[in-house]
């Protein structure tokens, strides 16, 4: 702290850090997003969805790679942006269908087995695809290669780098669609009525299966932005980069009340800014914030900022 | 009076729900009140209430002249109330001997390193709870049951397991939720019987609520009638099947 | 108490010959999967006190292990200094010096990983299944991150040249009392306390079964045996670091449960010595056919497969026995009608 106060202005410093919360929380709302949809619907915590993250990141860095051409003397490839555009569709794409490819085959079997059983499966697939993903991709540490230049934007006293800028953006935008079409759509209707009462809505005419399918495609491709984001950003991508940011984000959809849309960002930039502040003062103990800050919420109030209280019936 | 139970104004909301509304009681020790009314009439929020499942939103309980609303149900059982659920909720994995031993938990008076190192006070202890449960058992006609698995059993018999479980606490008062739910003609005669026994020969003062009004007329003293969380009838069996508003309570909604 | 007595020296003078068979018959390395095999069990029967009795899901007995490690390897090898004269390493506490010092480090990581089990267990009570799961798996990352910030254990680094003391006789003679007294425990009282409030808890609680103090005094106890576990492991490996017990090892010992039978003792330990061995088996193949990441891959794959098609695991909540081995001899079955 004192460090913090010696070395010029202590609140533009905060301020700054905040800033930075922001745009790392921003991937794990994305992220939170998937659990909260998937707990909301199955009570299932899928721990694959970590995973799905990962593929994410590496489903866009291999296209970028590829598709990206070395011009002579530059020292980074170039590529068009609408191939980049094409890359990423590809990887949302294909993380859709692996998100949707799990529950079919390890969690819909699963649905009415104890939610041990269901629980321990997703533990096990998220296990597989991370050594899956070892033996696919090497444990080897892939960058990705930057297509956009990092510069910085000012900020008023604070500069913030121009991908934090897009990742936040594209964050809201991504988690506030996703609000909408839960809200306003039929098959978000759909899916909130599984959530609320599976077999009610099997009963109302819900097609309960592709519902929650769609709940999967949709938290896996949202997972898959973020993971894209990340690789952006922070161009370091290994088979186990799920493994933190999956417990994370899930600590973060807890933290906003599991199950809610809105919760689930509410909590990831909370968690974000939380990490980014401590982060100042020792890196290390920036890791402990989500797990400190779960225990605590978990203590206070088990059902999130935003959530719901349930009660037994006797 | 010198109540065993006593209820004043005891009332409980759910968000604007106002599901028990002053519901006052009062059960003399040895008494065989029942507590009837229509569906949804707040019967089992009424025992929730007593024996610290739910928090009463107002009002008091007082039971052997202790005020006891705001205990948890764990302080509760340990002062001498037990129960039972309408749903039967029996310890499944457990062998039905070994469920009326868990009534009798409460009561030993051993650490966890008697039993980890099998003292003579540990021994003693299982000896104890294996014969006040194979008492219970053989009260309740289950006795040749005893090493089933409680899921076992058909559904008769689930229901006098539960009473007998409820008994081994050794409560001064017993709360029955619809012990006859689900019997047929024959069980409910047998069950009718053995209620009327714990009173009179293990002198536990029962509660209970109960659907079939055969039963409740045939053994309970003291009736209260509950409709919309609301008492309308207090009395004897005589003085509640004349009452109008009971009568309007039951064949009226129907 | 006497019975007591017989079995755990029965248990000990077991461990002693098969430390003699170990030490002067079997190549190191299968020795050394042997000696695992142990120390999996004791992880696998306490955790099942908790997850497989009482029915809470604990994914942190890896955080518990983690602090009987530290704390005993701290006590054999921080706490000592060698002496020229002596031409051996002498303790600064002078109790843990000679034949008793090693039981007694281990009884303080034991101690202090109970102590933690305390900690954890009371402000957790409120928490059920999924919650309980990942509270503790919180509770489990947030040691190793401070282990791994604390420069006097080594930081990331860890403990190196931790003596090793932990021979087949102390990891086989501390599984024997782990089983026994988790044995007894589950055959008592307060073993029926426990089953019934993983059966219903509110149930339970109306018997006057004090569930939040059962729950805790379940946790005591596997955190007990888990930091146990974690001091012979030190004393075996010789070196600990903080990634020796992370996440990934909680839910090994969980899978063990699982593949046993949760709630079974006899499954625990079975469990225990199969998913021992087979990463082991698996790291041959990988070897072999030099991808890395097979091994795990297929563990992972054999888990989902035991989920989807025998979810209740080998015993279910059976306890192997005679009577049960009768059963499964095939002719002898009595045919239902």
């Amino acid at each position: 702290m004192q460090l913090l106060l010696e070395s010029g202005d202590f609140l533009a410093r905060l301020l700054q850090q905040c800033a930075n919360g922001v745009a790392k929380g921003s991937v794990y709302a994305l992220v939170a997003v998937g659990y909260t949809m998937v707990y909301g619907v199955l009570q299932l915590i899928n721990f694959a969805h970590s995973d799905v993250y990962m593929l994410g990141a590496y489903f866009s860095y291999y296209p970028a790679r590829w598709l990206g051409y070395m011009p002579d003397g530059a020292e980074k490839p170039k590529v068009p942006l609408y191939v980049l555009g094409l890359a990423f569709a590809f990887a949302v794409t294909a993380c859709a269908c692996t998100g949707m490819l799990i529950e079919r085959l390890a969690y819909r079997p699963l649905r009415n087995a104890s939610r041990l059983a269901a629980l321990i499966t997703a533990i096990g697939v998220s296990i597989f695809l991370q050594n899956a993903g070892q033996m696919v991709f090497t444990s080897e540490v892939k960058s990705f290669p930057r297509y956009v230049d990092q510069t910085s934007v000012p900020l008023g006293p604070i500069a913030v780098a121009n991908t934090s800028l897009i990742i936040v953006v594209v964050a809201a935008l991504m988690v506030g669609g996703l609000h909408l079409f839960v809200q306003r759509t039929r098959t978000g209707a759909a899916m909130r009525a599984c959530s609320h009462d599976m077999r009610t809505a099997r009963l109302m005419g819900v097609n309960v299966n592709a519902t929650i399918s769609l709940t999967f495609a949709i938290g896996s491709a949202m997972a898959a932005v973020g993971g894209m984001l990340i690789a952006m950003d922070q161009p370091r991508l290994t088979p186990t980069m799920g493994l933190l940011m999956g417990l994370k984000a899930f600590v973060a959809a807890v933290l906003g009340g599991i199950g809610s849309i809105p919760g689930a960002a509410l909590g990831g930039l909370l968690l974000g800014v939380a990490e980014s502040v401590v982060g100042t003062w020792n890196t290390t103990y920036a890791d402990a914030v989500a797990f400190v800050a779960l225990i605590v919420v978990l203590l206070v109030k088990p059902s999130g900022i935003l959530g719901k209280a349930g009660r037994e019936k006797v | 009076m010198n109540a065993l139970l006593e209820t004043r104004l005891l009332t409980i909301r759910f968000g604007g729900l106002c599901a028990v509304d002053c519901c006052d009681l009062a059960i003399a020790p040895g008494q065989l009140f029942g507590l009837i009314g229509p569906n949804g009439a707040g019967k089992t929020t009424v025992f929730n209430m007593i024996t610290g499942v739910y928090l009463p939103s107002e009002g008091t309980v007082h039971f052997d002249g202790r005020l006891i609303n705001g205990r948890s149900p764990v302080q509760v059982a340990r002062m001498g109330i037990s129960r039972t659920f309408q749903n039967i909720r029996l310890f499944d994995e457990l062998s039905v001997l070994e469920n009326a031993m868990t009534g009798a938990h409460q009561h030993a008076r051993i650490n966890l390193f008697d039993s980890l190192l099998r003292t003579r006070r540990h021994h003693r202890e299982e000896q104890r709870q294996r014969d006040k449960a194979y008492r219970l058992l053989q009260f309740m006609g289950l006795e040749d049951r005893a090493g089933l698995p409680a899921k076992a059993l058909p559904y008769g018999h689930r229901r006098r397991l539960e009473i007998a479980r409820a008994l081994a606490t050794e409560p001064k008062l017993l709360c029955l939720d619809e012990p006859a739910a689900g019997m047929n003609t024959g069980e409910k005669a047998e069950l009718a019987v053995l209620i009327r026994r714990i009173r009179d020969e293990l002198g536990v003062t029962v509660l209970l609520i109960e659907h079939d009004m055969k039963l409740v007329m045939g053994i309970c003293e003291i009736i209260q009638v509950l409709e919309y969380g609301k008492t309308i009838a207090r009395g004897t069996p005589a003085e509640i099947q004349r009452d109008p508003r009971v009568i309007a309570a039951y064949l009226g909604g129907a | 108490m006497l019975r007591t007595a017989g079995i755990l020296a029965a248990g000990l003078a077991a461990a002693f010959a098969l430390n003699l068979l170990v030490a002067n018959a079997i190549p190191p390395y299968p020795a050394l999967v042997i000696n695992l095999c142990g120390i999996s069990i004791i992880l696998a029967v306490s955790l099942n006190v908790i997850n497989g009795l009482t029915g809470q899901f604990s994914l942190g007995h890896a955080g518990f292990m983690a602090i009987g490690a530290y704390v005993s390897a701290y006590f054999t090898t921080t706490l000592r200094y060698f002496d020229p004269e002596a031409a051996r390493y002498i303790s600064q506490a002078p109790l843990l010096d000679g034949l008793w010092g090693f039981p007694l480090a281990l009884m303080a990581g034991g101690i202090a990983a109970a102590v933690a089990g305390l900690v954890v267990g009371i402000p957790t009570l409120r928490l059920k299944g999924d919650y309980l799961a990942i509270a503790t798996l919180g509770f489990g990352e947030i040691v190793t991150i401070l282990l791994a910030n604390f420069r006097q254990v080594g930081g990331t680094k860890g403990l190196t040249s931790i003596p090793g003391h932990a021979d087949t006789f102390w990891i086989y003679g501390a599984a024997s009392v782990c089983i026994t007294f988790s044995l007894f425990f589950q055959r008592s009282t307060f073993g029926r306390a426990l089953i019934a409030i993983r059966e219903n808890e509110l149930a339970a609680e109306v018997m006057g079964i004090g569930a939040a103090r059962m729950k805790v005094i379940a946790f005591i106890y596997g955190a007990f045996f888990a930091g146990i576990a974690g001091g012979l492991f030190a004393h075996l490996m010789l070196s600990i670091s903080p990634a020796n017990f992370g996440f990934m090892k909680s839910v090994e010992v969980v899978v063990m449960l699982v593949l046993g039978g949760l709630g079974s003792m006899t499954g625990a330990v079975v469990g225990a010595v199969i998913l021992t061995i087979l990463p082991e088996a698996l790291r041959d193949i990988e070897r072999e056919v030099n991808l890395s990441g097979l091994r795990m891959a297929l563990y992972a794959l054999i888990l989902i497969l035991l989920m989807l098609f025998r979810p209740q695991g080998i015993f279910g909540q059976r306890e192997l026995s005679l009577k049960l081995l009768r059963r499964l001899v095939p002719g002898r079955r009595k045919e239902s009608p």
